[in-house]
Order: structure tokens, then sequence, then C-alpha cells
């Protein structure tokens, strides 16, 4: 198994942080991992993105062209990312802000109304856990299990309190997934 | 007439000077009147009487007395240009137990090593700093120094330093003196007994502050360069009294053993 | 097996240097390689092994504090990015000139000037053919992988002790910047005063004792005769650096064509391989892990068989000229790169197989 994944986003919106818990639980479950982000002035107020590498194999490049998925939390990551899907992939978007939809026939897509729903549970910050709950639910590349693990690692010991709530996020995102016909 | 031994004249019941085994037996290469001999002198002395030779090592610069090392013998770093404040911050940080001291000229310390000097006195570097004030570069052959004095030929200012080419003659002394990371800031000379021997009082009191873990000691010594002044050494000294003294006033600038609370919470206050 | 954890290759620089047991790292901050010096702030080492950590008021300082406390004999290293390190070069000259061991790494973005604070390659001239003035050479690594950057640091500190000689990691936004797995070195006490003297108490400026001569860490010598022979010293030393060489070679038994690429380009070069190989092209990788020494006799022989090479480097060509030098131009060599930050798509290198190697 190999899964090449690229999450975008605006800065802020814990593209970053999903991208590392995601990474972390691959470690939790014995397979290779990268984590290569977008750095720089870019990241400050603008776009971020990263590509999480998730393998049974020593993995190459930490950079690729195209992904087996892209989560995409804005337009303007989704007018950059739609075509790097790689046919047959998968496309996980929020449709909250996103102006023109995804187009290609050739991907399945999917969204989740994750802004919508970590507003309704009263806490902002939870919004890339209910993102990354939905990519898991397509994709169960790591056990729940080892995805709470990964979550214990990448959090400081100050914020674990706050793991509860995470979870709950996960599996929020696990429910409110939809597949767009 | 019998042969005279030099052990006929020199007897130990009339010893009353000796040099002090810190200083090697080398020869100096010094200029005739040059202060590097006596400043040499006097931090080998305290030295000695401090019993630090084997707990001292000292940072020699680029300028005459890159060859410090040659006559101080103890172990040394040979810094480049301007940067022995800080060979000397990482040395002291990581044997706090020894003392480290820079002996600087006014090239290496107040022009290509300014940065340096003022970031290690602004951490409060627990170093003592040597600093030869002779206005002049002497190693290159008399260009001018960031201290030389308005109107002073140099090779690099053949019509006399100009303020409106070449800038002010900078004051280390004071600058420093504004840093709250400094205990002790004064200002000698070396050109008389008595200035010799406040000089030397003042070399030993850094080395105490080091031992006490006060901050940073820094001593500027006014001195001559004959050659590089392109006079014999009674004109030089002449001439340093005459017109550095006036513009570099002796004494000390600062010592924080008179009240260093005081001047630290000044210091914040802005 | 050592502690796992998923770590920024520039992080791991930081935990590795102190479980290496070093004694002081001095730094100046520069993105994209900043966070070698927060994590160690963070990690507060001296409160843990003693390990002293200052941040200067300049590179040109940070170097400077390195070569005092080399002087010392104790472990000491900076870490910088290109135009930082370019600031460097004297105290680094100095350094080797003295024959003092210290680590330094430099985590590259694109240049000249300020250039760009992207991913670079272009800093190859600059750590394995100088940089600074006189002749000397530095033991330069190019880890490809977070553990290599982990790795590394104990090596390099080790190859420094071992030429008493400056070594210098050379990576880049790439590596420094990603995350992966990573088995953690375990924990090496630092060096004791009594093992310090006893190990480099004949050159190290330690204070010195009644029964020794003084020692004076140096690199001044006005008498030409003496210089030469200094000189000559120095060129044996480097030359003898060759039993230290390493390199990677993957799947080179078949190939008929050859990428050479170090660091995060030959990453981008294994995932060349297989796309090029799904389309029945033979190419294998020549992966250089010490720049210097560089593996010239093992490159000759292999080079040699092989029907073409393209070195891949994000920079404008630089590698290359070892490469042909290697291969003393029996084989067709040619040189793709990408600069100013960018990062060659593996399908890009594939395609300049094809029109520089196999159709050129």
């Amino acid at each position: 198994m190999t899964e090449e994944i690229i999450i975008a986003g605006f800065g802020g919106q814990g593209v970053l942080s999903m991208g590392k818990i995601l990474a972390y639980s691959g470690v939790m479950q014995n397979q290779e991992v990268s984590w290569m982000p977008s750095y720089g002035p870019e990241m400050r107020g603008g776009t971020a993105n990263v590509t999480v590498i998730l393998s049974d194999e020593k993995i190459s490049s930490p950079i690729v062209n195209t992904y087996d998925t892209a989560i995409i939390l804005n337009q303007p990551s989704l007018d950059k990312f739609e075509e790097a899907v790689k046919p047959g992939g998968v496309l996980l978007y929020d449709p909250n802000g996103i102006t023109k939809p995804p187009t290609r026939t050739d991907i399945k897509v999917f969204k989740v109304e994750a802004a919508e729903e970590a507003a309704a549970m009263g806490n902002m910050k939870i919004f890339n856990m209910i993102v990354l709950g939905a990519y898991l639910k397509i994709k169960p590349v790591v056990k729940m299990e080892n995805v709470m693990k990964g979550l214990e690692k990448s959090i400081p010991a100050r914020h674990h309190h706050l793991l509860p709530l995470n979870e709950k996020a996960i599996n929020k995102g696990l429910e409110v997934v939809k597949e767009v016909k | 007439m019998a042969d005279i031994d030099i052990k006929d004249i020199i007897r130990e019941e009339n010893l009353v000077y000796k040099k002090t085994d810190v200083l090697t037996d080398n020869v100096m290469h010094y200029c005739p009147g040059c202060s590097h001999g006596v400043v040499h002198k006097l931090v080998a002395e305290v030295i000695e009487e401090m019993g630090i030779q084997e707990q001292t090592i000292g940072v020699s610069p680029v300028g005459c007395s890159v060859f410090a090392y040659n006559y101080i013998d103890i172990d040394w770093s040979e810094a480049a240009h301007g940067r022995a404040p800080a060979v000397a911050t990482a040395i002291k940080r990581l044997m706090p137990e020894k003392f480290v001291f820079t002996y600087q000229g006014d090239g290496d310390l107040a022009s290509i090593g300014a940065a340096e000097i003022l970031h290690a006195c602004n951490r409060g570097e627990n170093i003592v700093v040597i600093f030869i004030n002779n206005a002049i570069y002497g190693m290159t052959g008399g260009q001018m120094a960031p201290t030389t004095l308005v109107g002073m030929p140099t090779a690099t200012s053949p019509y006399g330093r100009q303020i409106d080419l070449h800038g002010y003659p900078m004051k280390m002394t004071e600058i420093v003196a504004t840093l709250p990371g400094t205990c002790f800031v004064t200002r000698q000379s070396v050109e008389k007994a008595a200035a010799v021997r406040k000089t030397k009082k003042a070399i030993r009191k850094a080395f105490e502050n080091q031992k006490a873990g006060k901050g940073t000691s820094f001593i500027e010594v006014v001195s001559t360069c004959s050659s590089g002044w392109k006079v014999n050494p009674v004109k030089a000294n002449e001439w340093m009294t005459e017109h550095m003294f006036p513009f570099y006033p002796l004494g000390d600038k600062k010592d924080c053993e008179k009240d260093p609370a005081e001047d630290y919470e000044k210091y914040m206050k802005g | 097996m050592g502690e796992l954890r998923l770590m920024k290759g520039n992080e791991v620089i930081a935990e590795a240097a102190i479980r290496a047991g070093a004694d002081g790292y001095f730094g100046y901050p520069i993105t994209p390689q900043s966070e070698i010096m927060e994590t160690l702030m963070v990690r507060k080492p001296w409160e843990e092994t003693g390990m002293v950590v200052l941040q200067a008021e300049s590179e040109v300082a940070s170097i400077n504090m390195v070569y005092g406390g080399a002087g010392c004999g104790k472990k000491v290293m900076t870490s910088s990015s290109s135009p930082g390190v370019s600031l460097m070069m004297e105290g680094i000259s100095y350094i080797a000139g003295a024959e003092l061991p210290c680590l330094i790494v430099n985590i590259v973005r694109g240049g000249p000037g300020l250039g760009t604070i992207q991913p670079s390659q272009a800093d190859y001239f600059q750590s394995v053919k100088g940089g600074g003035h006189g002749d000397y050479r530095l033991i330069v690594l190019a880890p490809n992988s977070v553990q290599e950057m982990n790795d590394h640091v104990g090596l390099g500190f080790d190859l420094a002790f071992k030429y008493r000689n400056p070594a210098l990691i050379l990576s880049d936004g790439v590596i420094g910047q990603m995350m992966e797995k990573v088995e953690l070195s375990d924990y090496k006490p630092r060096l004791t005063e009594e093992e310090i003297i006893e190990k480099y108490g004949d050159w190290a400026h330690i204070g010195k004792p009644a029964n020794r001569s003084q020692n004076v860490v140096t690199s001044l010598e006005l008498q030409s005769e003496i210089m030469e022979k200094r000189n000559q010293h120095l060129i044996e030393k480097y030359a003898s650096m060759q039993e230290d060489v390493m390199y990677e070679e993957i799947m080179t038994e078949d190939a008929e064509y050859l990428f050479v690429a170090f660091g995060s380009s030959s990453r981008i070069c294994q995932k060349a391989i297989e796309l090029a190989r799904a389309e029945g092209i033979k190419v294998g990788l020549f992966r250089p892990i010490t720049l210097f020494p560089f593996a010239t006799n093992q490159l000759k022989e292999l080079g040699q068989k092989m029907k073409g090479i393209l070195t891949v480097e994000m920079n404008a060509g630089q590698m290359v000229e070892d490469v042909k030098l290697a291969v003393e131009c029996k084989v067709p060599v040619e040189w793709f790169g990408r600069f100013g930050g960018i990062i060659p798509s593996p399908q890009e290198i594939v395609d300049a197989l094809k029109h520089k190697i196999i159709g050129g």
C-alpha cells in the first residue's frame, strides 16, 4: 500500500497539523511516512499545503506530481490541485467558500461540511479533525486506535485534555462525509 | 684584572626586580617605545600574582599583537581579525572555571570587530578585554584607525583625518560603559611609572572581577606607536600626553562594584 | 532499537546533537533552518547534559565561537543557510587552517545573493571546492532523509575529530522542513575535563600545566618554508580521507543508464527510476553520500559501463564537473536541474533522461 496525499488550504486551517497527525498515525501503525510542507512567507495568511505519503515500503520521493487523494479546503487549492489527482483517485473538499466545485468525472469526489459542523460544535479549532475523520471514512489507511495514538504524539502534553474533543470531531467527520455524484 | 661574571654583579641579595616567569624569554618584535611590551608584562605579572597561569587562556588579535602568544606563556587562541570577543565568549562559556581574556588593538576592536565587542559586552560575557588604542594601524603600516584623531595624518589620511571624509574618532570605552553587561570600564596609559602601576591595578581588578563572575571588564590603554606616528619614543609620549589624553580622558568610566543594581535599573528604565 | 519519532529534518539535527554529546551550539536565525536553534532552546540541553546553546549576533560571530569552542577540544557546531554560510567562510578557513574539529550544517536555499528561501543545492561548489580562502577542504556529508540527518550528526563529529577538520552537512529545505520517521540515536555522554586532557591535551587550549609547553591554536605561519610543509601535511590529510568515502547504488546491476544525484535530488531520482523502469528504461542511481571525499574511483568503475549518465542537481550544474572527471569523458555525461527554489518533478527527470541522454 502506498497512499500519496496532498492537503491544501489557507494558513490557519490546521492543514499542516492535520498532515502531521495523519503521518504520526502511520508511524504508530509501523508504516513508512513522509510529510513535506510548503514553507515560507506564503504560509502566513496565504495558502498552505502539505504532501503526506503513507506506505508499507520505503518512500522514494517525498515530492510527487500526482496524488491518490487531494484534501482541499479553499478555492485556490482546488484550482491548483484538482488536475493533480490520479485517475480513479479521491478528491475530498469542504464546500464552505467554494464557488467553482470540482468538475472531473474520472475521480471520486467527496464533501464534508467541516466548517459548519465545527461551528455547530462550538469550536473552530477542531475543523481539521472533522476533515481527517471524513478522509479516514473514505480511506481507512490507518486504524482508529493508531490515529488516536498519533494524535496524542502530535499535540503537546499540555493540550492532552483536548484529546476526547478531537476524537469526537474525528467521529463527526466519519458520520457526515458524503460522496458527490 | 680578573674576569667579572654577571653573577658577580647580579646577586640574590641585590635582587629588587625580576621578570615574571609567565613572560617567555623570546625577544619581542615590537618597535622601540611601543606600549605593547609594557602591557604584556603587566598582564603576565597579574597572572603570576594570582597564580592562574594554568587556568588562563588568552585570545590574540590580528594586528601588531598577533604574536602575543610568543611572549605570555599560557595557552592561546589566535583569532581572526576583530573576532576575539566571539572566540573568548565560547571558550569562557564552555570552560567557565578558566580565566579568559582578549588582547586587541584599535583596528581589531573598534573597526572590523565593532559588532563582536559590543555584543560580548552586551551579553556581559565574563571575560577581560585589554584594548590597546594607539590611534593607528601598526602592523599594516600606519593606516587610519577608527580612533585616529581629527587632523592626524596617517597613510590613508595623508592630509590628516577630516570629519566630512572619515567621520569622527570613536570612544569605545565610553560606548561600552553604557552597556549593562560591563562591570568595570576604565581608560589607562603606560607612559610613566605611576601610570604603569595604575594600569596594573586595573588589570588585576579585571581578573578579580572575572573570578567573582561579575561580567565584562574592559580596559583601554591609550598607547603610542612611534613607528606609525613617525616620531621617536620620547616625542611619542609627549604627543600622546598633549593630544590623546584630552580627547581620550584617563580614569574609570564605570565600576559596578560601587553600585551594580542601580546601573541596571537605570538602564532598564530608559 | 532506538526511540522512534516523527520529526522534521531540522529538529532532528538539534536532537541528534544533544544525544551525540555535543558541548556547544552557536547560531544565528535564518530561514529555512531556524528550527534547529529553536528546538535546542526549547529542549534546554544545558539543564540536561550541560550543552551550551547561544544565539550569536551574526554568523560571523557564531563561526568564531565555534573556532573558540573547537580550540578547547569541545564538540561544537553551528548551523545556517546559504547567505549565512557565506558569512562564515572566513571562520571556516581559519578552522580548517588551525586544524580544528567542528560540525557545520548548511540547509541550502537558492542564491546568489539573498535569493530565495526555497530549497536548492547551489552551494555544492562552495562546500566541496572551498568557498573560503586558501587550500583547504571540508568533509562534506549529504543526507537524503530525516534518518540520515540524525545519523550524520554523530558521523560528522566522528570524522571531524578523526581528521581534526571541519565537517559540513550539506542539506536543503526539502530535507530540513520535511518530517519522516526517525530512529533516534542513543545518548552519548559529553567528554569530561579529564577525558579532553587525555585525548586532546597535546593541542587544545585548555590551560597550560607546568609540565607541558603552551598550546596555541593558530593558522598563522609567516615562514614560507614552514607554511609550505603545513600545506603539504593538509593535502596528505585530505587525500587520506578517501578511506571514509561513502556512496549508495540503487538498481544499478542491470542499468544501462545512470542518474548521479545527492541529497534531496537523489530521493526524487528514485521516483524517476520507478517511472522510467515502468516504461522499460533500465536506469539506476549512484548517490555520493560524502561529497568530499568524492567517490571518484567507484563512480569511474560503474559509470564506464553505462551508455550515458545524467546528473540531477537543484543548481545550474556543479557536481556534473566531478562526475565528468570521474568517468574521464569516456561516457556521455549531461546535467539536468531546476533552480531558484524549484524542485524538479520525477517526470521532468525522466523526460530529461530521454532527451539529453537516450535520444541525444
